[in-house]
């Protein structure tokens, strides 16, 4: 809003100027034709000239200079545009004044001043267009010197224009050597061309056409202010504002048209190059399609398309193939204007005949193949061109470029080519990378979803009794554990209890784990004999455990009417059995097979059921091999003596404060909190 | 870590383990055992005087061929076991299961018997 009221208010300010300029340029005229005082100051049409002039700049500098969104050819638009509007409105007088015929009025001298000053200040508003679009021009690319330069050349046509107005004497010598320095100034600046190279062809010729243009405008202009005078005017040369009394106009016309005309000059000269930047542009476009392919597609097949056709768009192939081995050594081709079975042909014509090292998968060396060619029958290609593609030093496939035209490739060629399979292959690399980090992801999501559910398979609360007390604690090393341990109540006497081990670790373990437990669960109820329950386990799980895994299981039916135990051991650890009238404690080392190793009904005799009784104040210890197993710094286990005697250094106490105790005592003999394997252990305490 | 030697002997394959056996080196003895049996072994000895340890993914190992051996009418027989692996193997009842033995000389010949 605001940049649009200045450039109304610099406008207005510009044609108020003008009016006056040409009010009292007519006055100032009329009266030394007849030697009148006239009434204004001399001055003032000059002063008004430079006011209109300063007008304009700022005019332009805020329509031109400071809008953003103006490319290059629309630059050079606005300044056809204002040369072509200045030169109609100025043609279309002439045409009036023609058609009028020689009368009064046109003959009259104050009337053909007002029509010299129109085209002059049309002239000066073309030129001081052409000027603002230059500027953004010559500072398109900006270094420092280049700003300092321009700085000083505005500057110095500031000087310039408030000389005229002054007009302090300076020596006519001075005069010429500050014109000199100034010309140089224009023409330093007038070298810098770089926007050029960003014209395309078409943009070019665009170009070329505008600047033409603009040369004839301003050409006509400079015929019809200062050559094509009327004879009237003519005589009177001083008694009005001219062209070219003021240095100023002279200077901007001069920068004006040089800046044109090289301008006109480098972009022709640069025509038949375009194409090459064009190229070179596209190349790097296609570089990043292949950098990006990755973010953007979501697979390997679009990166080989993109380098398919980046490679063949580049060096002008008539024909590529793009040889890909999967893992399974499996080839795949993407094509381009050749068939796979020529593809094959002329692979196997390379093969056939010795060409080693061409499309074999484990070069790394990029060659011209074009004499090869020339011995295969019906084909029509005589250039070929190879690349590996590396992944991670391994060849994954091969690119190959076909020109019919014999030594059709050159090194530039074979470079760019070369840029793009090894992007490929970085970008294929990148996406590999980019799965394999997702699959972890998503491993890790999974395991963490697995801990979840295995802890919630370990029960939140243990059965309870007058005759016992039950507490356990159990830690998992890896994310997910296959330690086990329940209690259920069979009926108001009899309470089961089941601890075991899944073999293995992982997510498997825990559904192992949760099998086991609706294993434990459905049978438990049904009040079977110990070794019932395992030969029914046994029989439930040999079908759901893959080859080499197995449970290690002990169940316990405690009948606290009769108090009594009877248990089933499954290849678990043995229980530790403390009895209180003795204050001993032993390993019940009985036989028993783990559960899934024995898929034959033989597995009755390999699993027993045993009977003991217990008295007020006897605890049984059921724990998994990581207590018995935990290492310490020199390697030596924890081992079944240290857990007897840690027993025996607390019988006193209730269950909890066992287990804890045990716990701790295992921290720190292992010297850490992190052991290397799941560990549980159960207490049950006999009241 | 584990380092697993085969020799022949008296027709006879020896697979000797020397080291610990866990979750991870358990796939290398399978491999050796896989490979003998492959190879078409009869009877196949299993030097156990070196193994210092055996984790269950490890005894899973043995236990995954008892099915496949006896259809195949393979004999194998483990010996020299320390009392700590022996130990393993006896608290997850697959002392009954596998034929161990002291001696080489008691496991080549237990072989000899079973094969005929």
């Amino acid at each position: 809003m605001r940049t649009k009221a200045l450039i109304r208010l610099t406008f207005l300010s510009a044609v108020i100027c003008w009016l006056v300029l040409v009010f009292s340029d007519v006055t100032v005229l009329f009266a030394r034709d007849r030697g009148l005082d006239p009434g204004v100051p001399l001055w003032l049409p000059r002063v008004m000239l430079d006011l209109y002039i300063i007008a304009l700049f700022y005019y332009y500098k805020f329509r031109i200079e400071r809008d953003e969104s103006l490319n290059f050819t629309d630059l050079l638009w606005k300044v056809f545009a204002t040369g072509l509007i200045s030169t109609v409105l100025s043609l279309s007088i002439r045409l009036i004044l023609t058609v009028l015929g020689s009368t009064t009025l046109s003959t009259n001298i104050l009337f053909q001043d007002v029509l010299y000053q129109i085209n002059f200040a049309l002239f000066l508003s073309f030129l001081l267009a052409a000027f603002t679009s230059w500027k953004r021009l010559i500072l398109y690319q900006k270094s420092k010197w280049l700003i300092r330069m321009w700085t000083v050349f505005e500057f110095a046509l500031l000087v310039i224009l408030l000389y005229n107005t002054i007009q302090i004497a300076i020596a006519d010598e001075l005069k010429v050597i500050l014109m000199v320095l100034f010309g140089i100034l224009a023409i330093m600046l007038s070298a810098n061309m770089k926007w050029v190279a960003y014209l395309n062809f078409r943009q070019k010729w665009t170009s070329i056409l505008i600047l033409v243009l603009t040369l004839f405008y301003i050409g006509y202009f400079f015929w019809s202010v200062v050559w094509n005078l009327p004879a009237e005017l003519g005589e009177r040369k001083g008694m009005y504002l001219s062209f070219g009394d003021h240095y100023f106009n002279l200077c901007l016309f001069f920068f004006v048209i040089t800046y044109s005309v090289f301008s006109f000059l480098v972009i022709l000269f640069n025509l038949p190059t375009s194409s090459v930047f064009e190229q070179k542009l596209e190349e790097v476009v296609n570089f990043q399609r292949i950098s990006q392919s990755i973010q953007t597609e979501q697979n390997e097949e679009s990166v080989y398309k993109i380098l398919l056709e980046s490679s063949v768009s580049s060096v002008f192939a008539d024909a590529a193939w793009l040889e890909i081995r999967g893992a399974n050594n499996e080839a795949r081709f993407f094509t381009y204007h050749i068939s796979e079975e020529e593809s094959r042909n002329i692979a196997f014509h390379l093969k056939s005949n010795n060409v080693k090292g061409i499309l074999d998968q484990n070069t790394d060396k990029t060659k011209n193949l074009s004499k090869h060619l020339a011995g295969l029958k019906g084909t029509r290609f005589r250039s070929l061109l190879s690349f590996p593609i590396l992944v991670k030093g391994d060849t994954i496939g091969t690119l190959a470029l076909l020109k019919e035209l014999p030594e059709g490739f050159n090194k530039e060629m074979t470079r760019i080519v070369s840029a793009f399979a090894n992007q490929a292959g970085i970008s294929i690399e990148n996406f590999r990378l980019m799965e394999e980090a997702f699959q972890n992801e998503r491993y890790k999501e999974e395991l963490k979803i697995a801990k979840t559910v295995q802890k919630s398979l370990l029960p939140d609360k243990l059965e309870k009794d007058a005759d016992f007390e039950v507490s356990a604690f159990s830690q998992s090393a890896d994310e997910v554990g296959g330690d086990y341990y329940d209690t259920i109540r069979i009926d108001d006497h009899q309470v089961a209890l089941i601890i075991a081990d899944v073999s293995g670790k992982g997510t498997t373990a825990a559904f192992h784990m949760s099998q086991m437990k609706g294993i434990f669960h459905s049978l438990a109820q049904q009040d079977l004999d110990p070794k019932e329950f395992m030969q029914r386990a046994n029989r439930a799980l040999v079908f759901c455990l893959e080859r080499g895994s197995f449970i290690s299981a002990t169940y316990f039916a405690i009948d606290t009417k009769v108090k009594k135990i009877r248990y089933a051991r499954a290849g678990h650890c043995p229980v530790l059995f403390y009895r209180a009238n003795t204050r001993q404690a032993e390993y019940l080392k009985d036989r028993g097979t783990a559960l899934g190793m024995i898929k034959t009904k033989d597995y009755c005799n390999f699993i027993d059921t045993n009977v003991i009784s217990y008295a007020s104040g006897d605890i049984m210890v059921l724990y998994t091999d990581g207590i018995t197993e935990a290492k310490d710094q020199k390697g030596e286990e924890f081992g079944d003596d240290r857990l007897k005697s840690t027993l025996l250094e607390v019988t006193d106490k209730d269950p909890k404060e066992i287990s804890e105790y045990l716990i701790a005592r295992l921290y720190e003999y292992s010297g850490t909190h992190m052991i290397n394997d799941d560990y549980t252990n159960m207490i049950v305490k006999f009241k | 870590m584990v380092h697993i030697k085969r020799l022949q002997e008296d027709g006879a394959d020896i697979i000797a383990i020397i080291g610990e056996i866990d979750a991870s080196s358990s796939i290398e003895l399978d491999l050796s055992i896989a490979k003998s049996v492959g190879e078409g072994f009869r009877k196949i000895l299993v030097d156990c005087s070196a193994l210092e340890y055996i984790s269950s993914a490890g005894l899973g190992v043995f236990m995954s061929y008892i099915e496949e051996f006896k259809d195949k009418n393979v004999t194998m027989v483990l010996f020299g076991m320390k009392e700590k692996v022996m130990n393993t193997f006896a608290i997850l009842g697959l002392a009954d299961l596998l034929l161990i033995r002291d001696s080489k000389q008691e496991a080549k010949q237990l072989a000899n018997e079973l094969s005929v």
